[in-house]
């Protein structure tokens, strides 16, 4: 059983201070393996607030990062899974499914983590998973309005991934999970 | 000469423990054998070694307490041989006959101690003849020693209320009679010290002296132990007394100490009760005296006490506290022309401390503190002793600790003014200070009035102050105060929209002042604020009867237009680009078609004139073009316009295969799913033709520079492009073309030229497999895929 948190769009400081205070607390140094983080964080500070949460940090570039060396496109693998990262605002129409899934065939991956929309979608497509975790910080967005602060944990256990989904409405933090199993066809 | 002089002190003490040990020897053989007289003969020899005046107080110390502890086991004795039927009187009268006087009445205090025990006469009468007979030494060390043996063995044999040595002719009056009676005989032998030997030892003698004064403080610690002395007594029997010798021993040291001892050792309320008294004395003492340590004392113990319990607050009313230890610092300071800054800044910290503490209702007072405290600075200019400056910090964070709140302490309207004595260092960090405490209590600064209060005082970190120099500043100190005040403008917000704008313009103002250096941090976040505010706006209905002083989207966007127009000259032209697009899509989203229109224009002139980087103008055209791609305000002559250029734009890059791409994102301009006005197929078709036209060329290039043909990646990702606009339903896009790519592709693939790339071949393959997905599917798109053969 491997813990991967992924989380993006937090655009710090430009439009939010920090991460919401109930995400601090649930999100603790030794408990996670991996993060995924598909970009525009968007300062060094939250670089380094990451890192302590977990040392195996992957990141591509968002448009407003201020570190010009994060990739555009990341692919790792992770059991039996193989997962790609963008961080979206590459792919026109923005958040359309359909091109993310052109991109998933592109990097040739199972789960594809994307972000730029600061939605929260988790879609089964073609055997492999698309998800954009949303944003951590609940940004403003100028694609998606009233944005809920948002992240994504996946608990990848062999041929099956759990993907829980903490959205912060009102306050309270909302857990939602979504189970998907990796077909074999799928397998490269 | 001065390990010579160390030398021989050891060697006096050396000799003078021998002796000391000897008769020791020779009293308990006497002790032993029950015979008093040699019993008295060899303790007053042993008693004799304390006679010296060759030892320094710390060696004298070593040598009386070793006599000390003989005297314990003498004491005893006598205690047994007024069992065995020796008159207490008759042995009082005994140890008299010793020959020196010093041991005499080392030797009489400890039968006076049996004696007290003994209840054979009053406890009084005792203390006071032994008080009295101590009288007889003079010399300052040996005096000291000698009375602090006396309080040491008199202390439980006090007659205190509930003691067993009270009686009717014993009272507490006479407990206190005898120990203020000792304390101001030592009090003066002590104070005499320095005028023993040649001037030039002073400094060692004051150091001396000053190892000596817990003897002398450790009768205001048996007093303050009395339980008879309750508060009338104190007010108008102890510390009346006791400062009266404090003020009239007119000693810098003794002073200072004794002062300190009074705030340490009595309590609280005691002092609460008689602080006209104590304060009183202040201005009293010799100039020299560090009272304002003694006054910061005094006050932490008040301000404790206060905290300790809201029950005790009404007394500090009662007896105003506050107004009294104003006055008496004011008085202290005025009288004390050549205290330094640090102490006058201590004194008022301490007094902020207070009145936090004991009337947190009353800012004024606190105001009240740091005006004072600025007519004192006034004139001195910025501060530049680094202890007086800690101690403006200490003073202007007491406010935020106690409120917790920075709105309160904006009321503050002395505040900013003592801030204006920091050093620029400093007062940035007073600010990140101040930012720390907004962000870490989640204070929302909601008026405008306050946000410009609020600048006024964080001003180091937003502006240049006069007389920084820009390269002093190290440059991640520089970004992490710069992403403190960017965190700081997203807690200035209030629900209203007026108010709101009123903020977003204070904030504006503030913040084009700051230089180029800092704008890239701070225009950002106002951006977004201003943004925020017009989706909120965006939802209303505009009010036909609003005057032309209502906030309406259109004048936000004339801020944002101005605001990152004073960015983009910095220059920071990609940063600058990408906020002119997020207005031009809330433009959009407003139905601002002309405002729109502006912004992408802006847009356009910076990637045309400011952005060269090649890799900068890809991400710069994705942005336009995802940006282009959800615009729906614009009219067709517009919209043409500006994805003509976008398209150019897209052509023109200066990598192959950077070109292609952005051409074929360009495809989605003139196909939006959910609009039936927006799917031209044809110009659909034609981007995608250029672009396999690119992608050919690309790999010509490759093909006539390497030797081999590059990559299929690009030919692939067109090839999903037209299944993209297949599905979609472009008739344009026909199953011959997507068959004739599939086998230009393959053909590729097998080409023995081509160098083989496995991302490419999987990258195909999945398309394939997709392609065989969609036919598996059935219904529609199965049967729309039906006839592509892979």
């Amino acid at each position: 059983m491997v813990l991967v948190l992924a989380l993006g769009d937090l655009h710090v400081p430009h439009r939010a201070p920090d991460l919401p205070a109930k995400f601090k607390s649930m999100l603790v140094p030794g408990k996670i393996q991996h993060i995924i983080c598909p970009g525009n964080l968007c300062i060094k500070e939250v670089h380094d607030y990451l890192k302590t949460l977990c040392p195996d940090l992957h990141i591509t570039r968002g448009e407003y990062d201020e570190e010009m060396r994060y990739p555009e496109t990341k692919t790792l693998t992770i059991g039996q899974f193989k997962l790609g990262l963008c961080h979206g605002h590459q792919v026109i129409p923005w958040g359309d499914l359909d091109s993310l899934a052109m991109l998933q065939r592109q990097l040739d991956v199972d789960i594809l983590v994307t972000g730029h929309t600061h939605q929260f979608t988790a879609y089964k497509h073609e055997g492999g998973v698309v998800i954009n975790p949303g944003s951590a910080t609940g940004a403003y967005s100028s694609i998606t309005y009233d944005v809920n602060p948002s992240f994504v944990l996946m608990d990848i256990d062999g041929l099956r991934v759990v993907v829980y989904v903490y959205e912060l409405i009102d306050g309270e933090v909302k857990v939602d999970k979504i189970d998907f199993k990796k077909t074999t066809t799928a397998s490269h | 000469m001065i390990s010579d002089v160390a030398e021989d002190e050891e060697k006096w003490l050396a000799a003078g423990i021998a002796g000391l040990q000897q008769n020791a020897f020779y009293m308990h053989r006497a002790l032993d054998s029950n015979n008093l007289r040699d019993a008295l003969k060899y303790s007053a020899q042993m008693l004799s070694e304390l006679r010296t005046s060759k030892l320094s107080p710390h060696k004298y110390y070593e040598l009386y307490m070793r006599a000390f502890d003989e005297l314990r086991k003498l004491e005893m004795f006598f205690k047994e041989e007024t069992r065995r039927g020796c008159s207490i009187i008759d042995l009082y009268e005994l140890v008299q006959h010793a020959g020196n006087i010093l041991p005499r009445l080392y030797l009489l205090c400890t039968v006076g101690s049996v004696y007290i025990k003994s209840k054979e006469a009053p406890a009084k009468d005792v203390l006071k003849d032994l008080v009295e007979m101590c009288r007889g030494i003079q010399h300052p060390l040996r005096g000291l020693f000698l009375r602090s043996y006396l309080s040491q063995v008199s202390r439980d044999k006090l007659p205190d209320i509930g003691s067993e040595y009270e009686g009717d002719a014993d009272t507490v009056t006479d407990a206190v009679e005898f120990v203020l009676q000792n304390f101001t005989e030592m009090n003066k032998l002590w104070v005499r010290m320095q005028h023993q030997g040649p001037a030039r030892d002073k400094e060692k003698r004051e150091k001396e002296r000053s190892e000596l004064r817990d003897l002398v403080g450790k009768n205001l610690h048996v007093l303050s132990q009395i339980e008879g002395i309750d508060l009338d007594m104190y007010k108008d029997g102890v510390l009346p007394r006791v400062l009266e010798q404090v003020v009239n021993c007119k000693d810098e040291l003794a002073q200072f100490y004794l002062m300190d001892c009074i705030i340490q050792v009595f309590p609280d309320e005691y002092h609460l009760q008689t602080l006209d008294v104590l304060l009183g004395a202040c201005p009293l003492l010799e100039p020299s005296v560090d009272i304002k340590t003694v006054l910061s004392q005094l006050m932490e113990r008040l301000s404790n006490y206060a905290a300790s319990s809201t029950e005790v607050l009404p007394e500090f009313l009662q007896v105003e506290a506050f107004s009294k230890l104003s006055n008496a610092i004011g008085k202290v300071i005025e009288a004390q022309v050549d205290m330094p800054t640090v102490g006058v800044v201590t004194l008022y910290s301490s007094l902020l401390t207070f009145t936090l503490h004991v009337h947190p209702d009353r800012l004024d007072y606190a105001d009240q503190v740091l005006g004072a405290c600025v007519k004192k600075l006034s004139g001195k200019g910025k501060i530049t002793d680094s202890k007086a400056t800690k101690q403006i910090v200490a003073l202007l964070t007491a406010p935020l600790e106690k409120y917790n709140d920075i709105v309160t302490a904006l009321k503050l309207s002395n505040y900013p003014h003592v801030m204006e004595y920091l050093d620029n260092e400093t007062n940035k960090v007073m600010s990140t200070v101040i930012i720390q405490s907004i962000m870490k209590n989640k204070t929302c600064i909601s008026t405008s009035d306050k946000v410009e209060a609020l600048f006024e005082l964080v001003k180091g970190l937003v502006k240049d102050l006069d007389g920084t120099l820009h390269d002093e500043i190290d440059e991640d100190d520089f970004k992490e105060e710069q992403n403190s005040v960017s965190r700081l403008i997203q807690m200035l917000y209030n629900e209203d929209p007026e108010e709101m704008f009123k903020v977003i313009c204070t904030v504006k103002k503030h913040i084009l002042t700051g230089g180029p250096k800092r704008l890239p941090f701070t225009v950002p976040p106002l951006v977004f604020s201003c943004l925020k505010l017009v989706r909120q706006l965006q939802g209303q209905e505009e009010n036909p009867f609003g005057d032309e002083t209502s906030t309406t989207p259109k004048k936000i966007f004339q801020l944002l237009n101005q605001t990152i127009e004073a960015l983009s000259i910095v220059p920071a032209p990609e940063l600058s680009l990408q906020l002119y697009l997020q207005c031009a899509e809330a433009a959009n989203d407003c139905d601002l078609e002309p405002v729109a229109y502006e912004f992408f224009t802006q847009a356009y002139i910076l990637y045309e004139e400011e952005i060269s980087d090649s890799k900068a103008q890809v991400t710069a055209i994705h942005l336009i073009v995802g940006t282009l791609q959800r615009m729906h305000v614009f009219g067709v002559e517009n919209r043409d316009t500006l994805t003509h250029k976008a398209t150019g734009y897209s052509a023109k890059l200066l990598k192959k295969p950077d070109q292609c791409r952005a051409v074929y994102a360009c495809s989605h301009l003139f196909w939006v799913d959910d609009q039936e006005n927006m799917k031209d197929g044809e110009r659909v078709l034609l981007c995608l033709k250029r672009a396999l036209r690119i992608a050919n060329a690309a790999q010509q290039m490759t093909n006539a520079t390497r030797g081999s043909t590059g990559s299929v990646t690009l030919f692939v990702e067109i090839l999903n492009k037209y299944l993209y606009f297949f599905e979609k339903g472009n008739p344009q896009i026909t199953i011959s073309t997507i068959q004739g790519l599939i086998e230009l592709i393959t053909t590729e693939m097998q080409s023995d030229s081509t160098t083989p790339d496995p991302a490419a071949d999987a990258f195909f393959a999945s398309t394939l497999r997709y392609i065989q997905f969609q036919k598996q599917k059935g219904g529609a798109v199965g049967e729309k895929y039906e006839p592509i053969k892979v």
